[in-house]
């Protein structure tokens, strides 16, 4: 999750901040229409603002005409003040150094908090690119689990964490979405609120504890299950045997992963569809619409980005997670296998990072920090998918 | 074009009594209006006969109310039936904003599960839009979001929604308090054209609207705060404006509050 929301985070930022910040500047210089004129002489220097936050900014150039159209555009209001009597002026001159200092100093704040997070976002981007670098362009000897070539190592871990997460997310997208809808629009209110309460705890457990729990309770309670269905189902060659003896197949896995990013998927869909307008729902209740009609004519569309987000965001926990994975599931070195009974299985990217990185030395470790980025580089494609999907279709209400 | 009693309608939620007790006889093919003071129920009164009232947690009602002798609120009615027939339009509009206007006025007609050939749907949009007024208007821009339209429009659009289906009552909940003086005249005008094929109840805070476009009016009142609120008198729009046998009426109709 951590690794995730370190991305999701900043991309944010980094993409809005240069037009959060000319509209800030902007908004806070046209604030005061007094201010305006007075400013408009000695600007940086009378308001106190460094030279660099413009800079900072994409349009540093359209503070200043953006500035003068929207005091043109509120003459009434700069020609009162021009006209307003000296004390009224002294008074609210009197009124500013207080208030502009409060100003300067939480936009000093926000601002360097704004960049920190886009400097570490970018030594990390850096970091992982110049240690990675050497695994890919020098000799494919001495590399990690004596991997003939770097591709070789790579393809299939990224197939097992696509695999494994896209398992979890098949299973854990529709249940938590089940719940919120559930919890919100079908419940009564006590037990919805109840319901919302202990999936938030299931957010709070340690991913430590949904290994152990894993490896302990759950793959010895599906084993037996799993050898029936290979007995049974055989023939859906997604299920062909020989099952698992342990239970600890990409299966157990994925659903163990399922059960730690149900509470992503439960709790922001449950936010979105909380903000469904009461209205729209009594209009299509009021057209003739049973329960489920009114959830599917009104809810879901209106519903759908946040709903969308919150999948995305679970699949970025799914792809980073390390240790419930390492824990479950002992994977086949280089194996790619759709097989989700058997127990060859195929590792995933980070599991194999955390379980390499402690004896790896020289290109290894080089190796190990080049599947970092390529699982990086995996997470920030499906957060710029979300957001594409995100943008909502139709106006808002 | 349908009969609608009520007989000794009570409204609850959880514990407080919204409505106490109110019997009204609404003619086919006519405009009742209800009016009172804030708070008298008249609104919950509304929404008790369509069965929207109950989708309130905790919400109650009890009473009978039948349509055309059938009983609406009893355990042999499905509240999705009794909606089918009875169309509901809001105070504030509520076009489906991920629906373009067609989508929109289609939705319930979609709802019956009947299957529209493309030919048919377009008839019903078209006989619906301009049945509400709205054709000229949107004729263009039939596959464009709903959302797009001005307020008066919506309201309109929501009239279109409504009446698609053609159902046998068309109940009004303040349809025009949040529009300009322009919107309102079109949507009166409307109003006393669909009174030929529905039966219309209008809540309205606007007694010069319930004078103008209404053929019955009901007004409720409640004695004070926390009080159900109950049916005071009950006539025609005439006799009840110019002539109100209760000292209630005739305080409220002057101003006196409300």
């Amino acid at each position: 999750m951590t690794a995730f929301a370190d991305q999701l985070l900043p991309v944010e930022l980094e993409e809005r901040a240069p037009d959060d910040l000319s509209q800030l500047l902007t908004a806070d210089r046209v604030a005061d229409p007094v201010d305006a004129s007075r400013a408009a002489d000695a600007q940086p220097a009378a308001r106190g603002v460094p030279p660099k936050p413009a800079e900072q900014s994409e349009q540093p150039v359209q503070l200043g005409p953006s500035t003068q159209s929207d005091r043109a555009a509120r003459p009434d209001r700069s020609d009162s003040a021009a006209r307003a009597d000296q004390p009224v002026q002294r008074s609210a001159r009197a009124g500013r150094p207080g208030r502009n200092l409060g100003d300067i100093g939480w936009r000093g704040l926000t601002l360097a908090a704004a960049v920190t997070t886009v400097l570490a976002l970018g030594s990390v981007m850096a970091f992982l690119a110049l240690e990675g670098a050497p695994a890919v362009a020098g000799d494919a000897t001495d590399l990690p689990a004596q991997a003939p070539d770097i591709w070789a190592l790579t393809w299939p871990l990224l197939f097992g964490s696509a695999w494994v997460s896209g398992l979890a997310l098949a299973v854990a997208a529709p249940v938590g979405v089940g719940i919120a809808l559930f919890s919100v629009l079908i419940a009564r209110r006590r037990l919805g609120g109840w319901l919302g309460a202990s999936i938030d705890i299931l957010a709070a457990v340690p991913s430590v504890v949904y290994g152990l729990w894993g490896l302990t309770v759950l793959a010895p309670l599906v084993a037996p299950a799993y050898a029936w269905v290979a007995d049974r189902l055989g023939w859906i060659p997604f299920l062909a045997g020989p099952a698992s003896a342990t239970g600890r197949t990409v299966l157990t896995a994925a659903m163990v992963l399922a059960v730690m990013v149900l509470p992503l998927v439960a709790s922001l869909s449950r936010e979105v569809i909380r903000l469904v307008p009461s209205n729209l729902i009594e209009g299509a209740l009021a057209l003739g619409a049973t329960r489920w009609e009114m959830i599917r004519l009104v809810v879901l569309p209106q519903a759908r980005s946040g709903i969308t987000a919150g999948v995305m965001l679970a699949l970025g926990r799914a792809l980073g997670e390390t240790m419930a994975v390492a824990m479950v599931l002992s994977p086949t070195p280089f194996l790619i296998s759709f097989h989700l009974l058997r127990s060859e299985n195929p590792g995933t990217v980070a599991s194999f990072i955390a379980q390499n990185f402690p004896e790896a030395h020289g290109l290894e470790t080089n190796a190990l920090i080049w599947l970092g980025l390529v699982l990086f580089a995996l997470t920030f494609l499906i957060n710029s998918l979300a957001r594409t999907l995100v943008r909502p279709k139709g106006g808002t209400t | 074009m349908s009969h609608l009693q009520l007989d000794r309608v009570s409204a609850y939620y959880g514990a407080f009594q919204a409505v106490a007790d109110v019997s009204l006889n609404i003619e086919p093919c006519s405009i009742t209006a209800l009016i009172g003071p804030s708070g008298c129920g008249k609104s919950t009164l509304l929404r008790t006969i369509n069965r929207l009232h109950e989708t309130i947690p905790g919400a109650r009602v009890t009473g009978d109310v039948r349509l055309n002798g059938q009983d609406v609120l009893g355990p042999g009615s499905d509240p999705v039936e009794v909606r089918s027939r009875v169309g509901m339009v809001f105070q504030r509009a509520n076009p489906f904003p991920t629906m373009s206007i067609s989508e929109n006025v289609l939705a319930g007609v979609k709802l019956r599960g009947r299957r529209l050939a493309p030919k048919q749907a377009e008839q019903v949009v078209e006989r619906s839009l301009k049945a509400a007024n709205l054709w000229q208007e949107t004729k263009d821009r039939l596959k464009k979001s709903g959302a797009g339209l001005s307020g008066g429009q919506q309201q309109r659009l929501c009239i279109a929604r409504a009446i698609a289906v053609q159902p046998e009552v068309l109940l009004m909940d303040e349809p025009c308090s949040a529009l300009d003086p322009a919107s309102t005249a079109a949507i009166e005008e409307l109003m006393v054209t669909l009174k030929s094929d529905y039966t219309v109840v209008v809540v309205t805070h606007n007694l010069a609207q319930a004078a103008r476009v209404s053929d019955q009016t009901a007004f409720m009142s409640v004695d004070r705060a926390g009080q159900p609120g109950r049916l005071i008198e009950h006539g025609s729009t005439v006799s009840l404006f110019n002539a109100p046998t209760q000292t209630a009426t005739c305080d409220y109709i002057a101003g006196k509050f409300g």
